[in-house]
């Protein structure tokens, strides 16, 4: 039986699945007096990491455009920005105020760690028990922004839980969904099936230029890559090239038409749909810009058992490895083992994911936020001046 | 019980669902039309990893999911174990 979806409805009428007060570092300097205040409040979400200082151009844009889509999250009810300056600390506060929920700024220098700690708690403090009053609303998968991404694959991805993804994103975009994909560079060797399936000739061209962009940077650094991009974990799992580990990733991503190319952390301006955003395959990195970008659970199918999470966004792990299922257990949510055996079916599988997609929308914890799994990791384009 | 999987038929390569031992008699069947395919294997091959269907002379395309995955450079037989030691990438 279908379940009714129920989610926070924000005041500029994005459906969040989570209802976290963030305590958002500008900068690495600032992760101290962060950490400070989610300590002595109940309810609140640090978000230390280690950029935002001396960053420029492009590089400091993308660091921007990653704490203002973070903060403006739909999982996140209000958010407390602490920077050690106040400008860059104002700027972002500001960004994430545009879509109507309470933010604090509160910047350092002139004031001390001790007195913004003081300030900003008392905020975090208003802020938690007033989102505390917030109620789940009913809500529709056409309400919702998806993000997809697979990890520590191997051949049972391929054959598994990324097609079980790609019959659930089918679903979604059916429901008129919002789904973004990406890893760039993971799609080396079937990028042309990507490019058939771009809505416009524009499209393709765009993606076409995203994807040979991305990839020169790589082949510039003239590295072998085996162990790198396939990983040792992917190489140990059977896959020997990056084309066959494309190919398994590509069958997440389902047999629909894309309607967009978003540069990284970006948020689409046009309506719902299958969405490419230009991204690292590292896992945290890529979670970390599509939550930037505005995605409210992740869909990740796992063959070796990457164990990732997101601080603001349910990673749902999918695996259809059987040892991985039974050796990881604490970490997979999805067991699809059974389509190897040929005892499942991918429609059924496709029931099983989506009927735990709902329960996660709903309030259930996936394994990752169970076991704490908080990787918020920010893409650096280029060394900061 | 099958042993091994393959995504489409044309493909060089199998994957295996079951360790494989070496000399090993095992059907594989093909995903897109429910056919099976019986295959000696010629060295051990473990749950994952690949099993040639086909075989391909030296440098020759090796397929799977309808799709180059790369190249082998000494060539591959029916039977095969097939990973980063005889497939090597096309692209990097």
């Amino acid at each position: 039986m279908e379940q009714q979806l129920c989610g926070y409805r924000r005041e500029n009428g994005r459906v969040g699945v989570r209802n976290h007060v963030a305590v958002l570092p500008v900068d690495d300097i600032s992760n101290a007096a962060c950490e400070a205040v989610a300590s002595h409040i109940n309810g609140t979400l640090p978000l230390p990491h280690s950029y935002g200082r001396l960053q420029y151009g492009e590089d400091l844009e993308l660091h921007f455009r990653t704490m203002i889509g973070l903060g403006s999250n739909p999982n996140v009810a209000a958010a407390v920005v602490i920077g050690i300056e106040e400008n860059w600390t104002k700027k972002i506060a500001d960004d994430i105020a545009q879509t109507g929920k309470p933010v604090a700024a509160f910047s350092i220098e002139g004031h001390g760690d001790l007195e913004t700690v003081w300030r900003a708690s008392w905020k975090a403090k208003d802020f938690v028990q007033w989102a505390s009053e917030l109620r789940r609303e009913p809500v529709e998968l056409k309400d919702l922004t998806a993000s997809i991404k697979c990890g520590e694959s191997d051949t049972t991805t391929g054959l598994g839980s990324c097609p079980t993804v790609g019959v659930a994103v089918d679903r979604l975009l059916d429901e008129r969904a919002t789904v973004y994909f990406g890893e760039t560079s993971e799609l080396t060797g079937g990028e042309h099936l990507i490019a058939e399936r771009m809505a416009t000739p524009e499209l393709k061209d765009k993606f076409m230029e995203t994807y040979t962009s991305y990839v020169s940077d790589i082949e510039a650094r003239d590295a072998d890559l085996l162990g790198s991009q396939p990983t040792q974990g992917n190489i140990a799992g059977g896959l020997s090239t990056i084309e066959e580990k494309a190919l398994g990733n590509i069958e997440k991503t389902g047999t629909k038409e894309i309607v967009g190319v978003l540069g990284p952390a970006e948020a689409p301006q046009d309506g719902p749909g299958l969405y490419f955003m230009d991204s690292s395959s590292a896992a945290a990195e890529h979670v970390t810009l599509m939550a930037a970008g505005g995605a409210v659970a992740h869909l990740f199918p796992t063959g070796q058992g990457n164990v990732i999470g997101n601080p603001i966004v349910p990673v749902i792990k999918v695996s259809a490895n059987p040892k991985t299922v039974k050796t990881m257990a604490e970490h997979i949510d999805v067991d699809v083992s059974g389509l190897l055996s040929r005892e499942l079916t991918l429609p059924e599988a496709g029931d099983l994911l989506m009927d735990y997609l709902s329960r996660t929308l709903n309030g259930r914890m996936t394994a990752a936020e169970a076991l704490g799994h908080r990787e918020f990791t920010m893409t650096k384009l280029y060394p900061s001046a | 019980m099958h042993k091994f999987l393959i995504h489409k038929r044309g493909d060089l390569v199998g994957v295996a669902t079951s360790d494989i031992e070496v000399r090993e008699k095992v059907v594989g069947i093909y995903m897109d039309d429910d056919t099976a395919v019986e295959v000696t294997a010629r060295e051990s091959v473990p749950l994952g990893h690949k099993i040639a269907v086909e075989e391909c002379g030296p440098g020759g395309a090796v397929i799977e999911y309808g799709v180059q995955i790369g190249k082998a450079a000494e060539g591959l037989e029916v039977g095969d174990y097939v990973h980063t030691h005889n497939l090597k990438s096309a692209r990097w």
